[in-house]
């Protein structure tokens, strides 16, 4: 058994509490400085699986704007975020582009598509 | 050329408030706007956490502002893109737009009624008092976004941000994320101005530090930026000298807060409110001025689009009322006193005869308040006491009240606002 701790700031709410995990190679042992229930939940998810969501850029060809807004439709696992970007960065999409197309789907293995978050017409 | 109602201003404000005026009966109307296309700031802002509120779901920027522009279509709410109002002034009880379009040069719109929704801008670099040379690479945080998010440029390598604020937050990220180095954030005051989910999420996930009661105090570079100082300051915001400390990079950004773009307002004659640099209003979002409306963040800076869209549907509901059966002139106007904390209201002022049922006041506190009550009263008699755990700069706060609950009260003449406290915090 190595018991660590692990320090988080909430974001639940402004108050901000600064939690403190205790935890066996993720297995949680004590949660201690949540105000709230809602606080242990985001330790617990931080913890055992981070996720965000991720918004980005893509390159347009022949569109009215160079670059389309693109994001993950839902959260993606942390440690994936810079493979995600990067590998946005080579993906080149002609004009029309629609708000929701998919423009890479299931980025980086995570089953995960990202989509358009604007409409880019021909220019 | 004549209308009912000119809405300036195609951001998310002037779009719900044109919309809710169609919807109450305002068919004669005009959205003018400056840039080519709808949807003001949130053009730009390509993150994700709008309209958590309204719909449920965290929707970005363009998202959020494409669902109104859809509306306005449905609707068929004529749009004038690329067209700038210069001017704005009063004839008799006509209000006299000036406009300039390419196309169509210069021309002036008679309108019976006018819904302020201009937004707001960036404070000027004025704010970095630095002696020297103004090389290439200092930006301020918007425009970098602009760069970054709609012409896909990247302004730099190496970046420092000065200002905490939500915009510098942002930018921090999103650089980081398309391959910057992001070396430091630095903050002349002890705590942030940003929302504390925007520091967790932009900069502790990126280890990106964040540097609290520190500014620039020197930029080397002729050409470009090679490096900036930063420095500590002491509790007068004076640097400490032997604090200093040179941090090589080629771009600083500059994220020094925002300000309501009042130029117009002020123009017409327009009263304003020193705290929030935005027009004074009544319970109908009506200006001084009879028929002139203001709404979003020209009347005070938001940081929830989702509040802007609420407060702005309100403008253009009583707009239309203003046009088709005419608001009654004030006659019990109750001024909003706002002491102890909190630092304005808006509205300002309310009429009993004109409120809605409920009328929502919004406000910002001056600190943060922990396990504190907002209280509104009427010669000390409580109205409203609502405790919450914590009140913060950051947060827009509000209260309802009801036309019920007022009306009771014989020569109402003034409602205070304030905070009542167990203990004062430290700072976020
Ligand atoms: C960087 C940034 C990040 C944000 N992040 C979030 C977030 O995560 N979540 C959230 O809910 N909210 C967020 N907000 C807040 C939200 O985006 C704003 O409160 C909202 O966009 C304000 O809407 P508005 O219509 O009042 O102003 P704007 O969107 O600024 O629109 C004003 C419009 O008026 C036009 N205009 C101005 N002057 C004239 C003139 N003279 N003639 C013609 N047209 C004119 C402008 O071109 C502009 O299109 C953010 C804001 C910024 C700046
Ligand atoms: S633990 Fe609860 S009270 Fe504390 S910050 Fe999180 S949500 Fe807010």
């Amino acid at each position: 058994m190595s018991i660590s701790t692990r320090e988080f700031v909430c974001i639940g709410c402004p108050l901000g509490c600064n939690i403190t995990v205790e935890h066996d190679e993720g297995q949680i042992k004590s949660i201690t400085g949540n105000t709230c229930p809602r606080g242990a939940e985001y330790v617990t998810g931080e913890l055992t699986d981070p996720r965000r969501i991720v918004t980005s850029l893509v390159k347009v060809e022949g569109g009215e704007l160079p670059v389309v807004s693109v994001k993950t439709r839902t959260a993606i696992p942390k440690d994936k975020i810079f493979d995600c970007t990067r590998a946005l960065r080579d993906i080149v999409v002609s004009a029309p582009v629609h708000m929701g197309d998919v423009v890479a789907a299931d980025i980086c293995s995570t089953g995960i598509d990202v989509i358009a978050t604007k409409t880019v017409e021909r220019g | 050329m004549k209308k009912d109602l000119i809405i300036i201003g195609g951001g998310p404000a002037g779009l719900a408030a044109a919309i809710a005026a169609k919807e109450a009966g305002v068919d004669d109307l005009l959205v003018i706007e400056r840039d080519a296309v709808l949807g003001g700031i949130l053009n730009q802002c390509i993150h994700n956490g709008f309209g958590l509120h309204t719909f449920k779901e965290e929707l970005t920027g363009p998202e959020y502002a494409g669902r109104y522009i859809e509306k306005a279509k449905e609707l068929s709410i004529p749009c004038e893109c690329g067209t700038m109002v210069v001017d704005l002034a009063l004839s008799d009880d006509r209000k006299l737009v000036t406009v300039m379009n390419k196309q169509k040069g210069l021309y002036t719109i008679e309108a019976k009624a006018v819904i302020l929704a201009m937004g707001c801008r960036e404070r000027s670099r004025g704010a970095l008092n630095i002696p020297g040379y103004r090389p290439a690479g200092i930006y301020s945080a918007g425009t970098a976004q602009r760069y970054v998010n709609i012409e896909g440029r990247m302004p730099g390598k190496e970046v420092v941000i000065l200002g905490s604020g939500d915009i510098g937050l942002i930018m921090a990220r999103r650089m980081t994320l398309e391959g910057a180095k992001v070396k430091v954030v630095a903050e002349l005051m002890p705590y942030s101005g940003g929302l504390k989910r925007n520091i967790v999420q932009c900069l502790d996930d990126f280890g990106i530090p964040l540097k609290l009661s520190h500014t620039v105090v020197d930029i080397k570079g002729k050409e470009r930026v090679e490096s900036v100082t930063l420095a500590q300051v002491d509790e007068k915001l004076k640097p400490i000298p032997g604090t200093e400390e040179e941090i090589a990079c080629d771009t600083l950004l500059l994220s020094c807060g925002l300000i309501p773009e009042n130029e117009l307002s002020t123009a017409l004659g327009v009263a304003m409110n020193p705290v929030t640099n935005g027009p004074l209003v009544n319970e109908s979002l009506e200006t001084n001025i009879e028929g002139v409306f203001a709404c979003g963040n020209v009347l005070h800076v938001h940081d929830l689009v989702d509040y802007v869209s609420e407060e702005s549907a309100l403008a253009g509901r009583k707009a239309a009322q203003f046009l088709t059966e005419g608001l009654a002139r004030p006659d019990r106007t109750i001024s909003i006193r706002a002491v102890n904390g909190v630092r304005y209201t808006v509205p300002a002022m309310l009429d009993l005869s004109r409120m809605e049922e409920k009328q929502l006041v919004r406000f910002r506190v001056g600190n943060v308040y922990q396990d504190a009550a907002v209280v509104v009263s009427a010669g000390g008699q409580e109205l409203i006491n609502r405790k919450k755990k914590v009140f913060a700069p950051g947060e827009m706060e509000q209260v309802i009240l009801t036309k019920k609950q007022l009306s009771l009260i014989p020569e109402l003449e003034e409602l205070v606002i304030e905070i009542r406290e167990a203990k004062q915090g430290e700072g976020r």
